[in-house]
C-alpha cells in the first residue's frame, strides 16, 4: 500500500480547492472583494477632495481610504468571510464529511485558513492597485516590508478571530449576523469609512479591539507624513495577542458538527416508556 | 479477528439511553444491515462506530482500531456514506472525487468510480445541480474512493428512484464480493432481505433480534394469506368477520384483507371452505411465506408492547 500523500501536497490542494470554491460563491465574492471596491470608488467620488488633518499635515482623504479600505478588505476576506462560510459548511455536513476521511484535521483548517489569506492578499493588492491608478496612492519602497509584514500579521490574526467566532456561532442562519454584529460597528470607530479623532469614549472603545490598530498600523506604511520604515511593532503586537487569543479559542471549541445536534436527536429519539 | 466487535454499547443523552446495550460482531466481507425505526438508535450506533460519537459505556473495536481515538489510518479503511451530508455543491463531481480522492493511501481511479456508482454522464457537471438521487451517488462515490476495508451505508438509497436503487444494491453485492465489509442501515425491509448476510433489529436502543434474514422469518409463525377485500363485506366489518373465520388477528391493508399465520392449510381450508358456501369469489388469493416486513412488524410490535 502506498503511503499517505505530504503534508506540503495535501495543504496545497486544500488551499487550492478552498480558493476555487470561494471564486465560484458569487455572495462570497461579492462581500469580500466586489463591496469593498464598491465602497473605495464611491467614498472617493463623495468625499475624495477633501483632506485630513493629522498631527503631521493635510492628508488627502483618497490616501486614507485607500489604506483603510484594503485593510478591512483584508479582515473581510479573513474573519467575514471564514465567519459567514464555515458555518454554513458545517450545517451542511460538509465539515462532517471531512472528520470521516483521512485528512488531518489542522490539514483541513490550514487549507481554509491559508485560503483566505490568499484571498485577502490579493484583494488588497488589487484595491493598492486600483489607489495607486486611481487615486494618487503614494507607495514608498521603503515601507513595503512593513506594509507586508502589517498585512501578513493582520490577516493571519483575523483568520484566527473569524474561527474563534465560528466556534461560538451555532447556526449558519446566525452567521451573517455574528459577523457584522462584531465587524460593521468597529470598522465606523476604526478609521475605515470615517476618520475618527485620537481621544473621546469612541476612540477608547476602538482602541481595545484589533481593527483600529491593524487599519491605522497599514495605513502609516502609505501615509507620506510617516518617516521611517512605518513599522507600528506596539500595535502589531497588540492585534497579533488578539490573534493568539483566536486561535486558543478555536482549537479549544471547534466543533464539525452544528452545537446542539446531539441533544435535538437525543430528544427526538426519546425512548417510549416502559412498563 | 472480526471486523466489527461492539459489546454492551450504552450512548446516554441524560436520562434518554439512545444506545441501550447493544453486542454484536460483523464478520471480514460480511454485510450486515441494522434495521429499526427512526430514534431506534442505529445512527447513534453507527456513529459511535465511525468514531462520530464517544460511547458513555461498552467496548468497541472496528477493524481493530478503538474508534473513539480513532486516527489516520483508521479513517484510511473505513468509507462512511452519511444519511445526510453535504458536499461542496460548487464543484463538479470530478472536482469532488479528485479532491476528496486526494487524502487516501489507496484510491480508486476516478473512472472507475463513476462508473461503480453510475455517473460517467455526469461527471463535469456541479454537484449543486444534480438531483437529490443523483447526489447520493456522489456521496456513495466518496464513500468507496479510498478503496475501504469497511464501508458505513447509512440510509444509502433514501431518495433513490426504483433504478438507482437497482444499480447501488449490485454495488453493494459487488463491494460484499469483493471482499468489503458493510455495515448498513435501512428502513427498506426489502433492502435488507436483498443485501444483508445477517440483520440485527434494533428497537428502543436494544437488540431484540439478530441473524440472516431466512432464520428471522422461520423465527417468526411464517406465512401470509391474502386476498381482495370481497364486496359482500364492508370494509368496517372486515377485521372482525375474517377474524372470526380464519381464527386469526387479521389487518386490512388497502382493499386486501391479510393475516400472518402458523397453520396455512387449515386456514385456508376454512377461509376457502366460507367462500364456497357463501358463493363469494376470493380475488387475489395468496399463501406466501414472511417476508422480512412481517418479521420486524412483529418484532417491533413485541418491543413496544414489551
Amino acid at each position: 500500500m502506498s503511503s499517505f500523500p505530504s503534508t506540503a501536497a495535501l495543504i496545497v490542494r486544500q488551499t487550492r480547492y478552498q480558493i476555487l470554491y470561494f471564486l465560484r460563491v458569487p455572495v462570497a465574492l461579492f462581500f469580500t472583494i466586489i463591496l469593498p471596491i464598491v465602497m473605495l470608488v464611491l467614498f472617493n467620488a463623495l468625499f475624495g477632495d477633501n483632506t485630513i488633518t493629522t498631527d503631521e499635515g493635510e492628508w488627502p482623504i483618497r490616501q486614507f481610504y485607500t489604506g483603510g479600505l484594503a485593510a478591512y478588505t483584508a479582515v473581510s476576506a479573513t474573519y467575514s468571510n471564514l465567519g459567514n462560510m464555515v458555518p454554513i459548511r458545517r450545517d451542511e455536513g460538509i465539515l462532517k464529511r471531512w472528520r470521516s476521511t483521512p485528512l488531518p484535521t489542522w490539514a483541513y483548517l490550514a487549507g481554509l485558513i491559508l485560503s483566505s489569506i490568499v484571498i485577502a492578499v490579493v484583494s488588497v493588492l488589487l484595491m493598492l492597485a486600483m489607489g495607486v491608478v486611481l487615486y494618487d496612492l503614494q507607495v514608498d519602497w521603503v515601507k513595503m516590508p512593513a506594509a507586508a509584514v502589517t498585512l501578513l500579521i493582520g490577516v493571519a490574526s483575523f483568520a484566527a478571530l473569524g474561527m474563534a467566532l465560528v466556534s461560538v456561532i451555532k447556526t449558519a442562519s446566525s452567521s451573517a449576523a455574528m459577523v457584522n454584529a462584531t465587524i460593521l460597528p468597529l470598522a465606523f470607530i476604526s478609521d475605515v469609512f470615517i476618520a475618527t479623532d485620537d481621544e473621546g469614549f469612541l476612540h477608547r472603545v476602538a482602541t481595545f479591539f484589533p481593527l483600529k490598530p491593524f487599519v491605522n498600523a497599514f495605513q502609516d506604511c502609505f501615509n507620506p507624513f510617516i518617516d521611517g520604515s512605518g513599522f507600528s511593532p506596539g500595535r502589531l503586537a497588540f492585534v497579533a495577542a488578539w490573534g493568539a487569543v483566536g486561535l486558543l479559542i478555536a482549537i479549544k471549541r471547534f466543533s464539525w458538527e452544528p452545537s446542539g445536534a446531539p441533544s435535538r436527536r437525543g430528544r427526538r429519539s426519546k425512548p417510549a416508556p416502559t412498563d | 479477528m472480526a471486523a466489527i466487535e461492539v459489546d454492551d454499547l450504552h450512548k446516554h443523552y441524560g436520562d434518554n439511553h439512545a444506545v441501550d446495550g447493544v453486542s454484536f460482531r460483523v464478520e471480514p466481507g460480511e454485510v450486515y444491515a441494522l434495521l429499526g425505526h427512526n430514534g431506534a438508535g442505529k445512527s447513534t450506533a453507527v456513529e459511535i462506530l465511525e468514531g462520530h460519537r464517544i460511547a458513555t459505556a461498552g467496548s468497541v473495536s472496528v477493524l481493530g482500531f478503538d474508534p473513539a481515538a480513532a486516527d489516520r489510518e483508521f479513517r484510511d479503511r473505513i468509507g462512511v456514506v452519511l444519511q445526510s451530508s453535504g458536499v461542496e455543491n460548487e464543484f463538479t463531481v470530478r472536482e469532488a472525487i479528485d479532491l476528496y480522492g486526494s487524502v487516501y493511501r489507496n484510491r480508486r481511479a476516478l473512472d472507475e468510480v463513476v462508473g461503480l456508482v453510475g455517473l460517467e454522464a455526469k461527471v463535469d457537471e456541479r454537484i449543486g445541480s444534480l438531483s437529490g438521487g443523483q447526489r447520493r451517488r456522489v456521496d456513495l462515490a466518496l464513500g468507496i474512493i479510498g478503496t475501504p476495508d469497511l464501508l458505513f451505508l447509512d440510509e444509502p438509497t433514501t431518495g433513490f428512484d426504483p433504478s438507482a436503487r437497482r444499480l447501488s444494491w449490485d454495488l453493494v453485492e459487488q463491494l460484499g464480493q469483493g471482499g468489503t465489509t458493510v455495515l448498513l442501515t435501512t428502513h427498506y425491509l426489502d433492502e435488507a432481505e436483498h443485501l444483508a448476510d445477517r440483520v440485527g433489529v434494533l428497537a428502543n436502543g436494544r437488540m431484540i433480534a439478530e441473524g440472516t434474514p431466512s432464520e428471522l422469518i422461520d423465527g417468526i409463525s411464517g406465512t401470509v394469506v391474502s386476498f381482495q377485500l370481497p364486496e359482500s363485506v364492508a370494509v368496517a366489518d372486515a377485521v372482525s368477520t375474517f377474524g372470526t373465520i380464519l381464527d386469526h388477528e387479521v389487518r386490512l391493508c388497502g382493499r386486501f384483507v391479510e393475516a400472518t399465520v402458523d397453520r396455512s392449510t387449515q386456514v385456508v381450508h376454512r377461509l376457502t371452505g366460507w367462500a364456497v358456501e357463501n358463493n363469494v369469489e376470493l380475488e387475489s388469493l395468496s399463501v406466501k411465506r414472511a417476508s422480512l416486513e412481517e418479521v420486524y412488524l412483529q418484532l417491533t410490535e413485541q418491543a413496544e408492547e414489551g
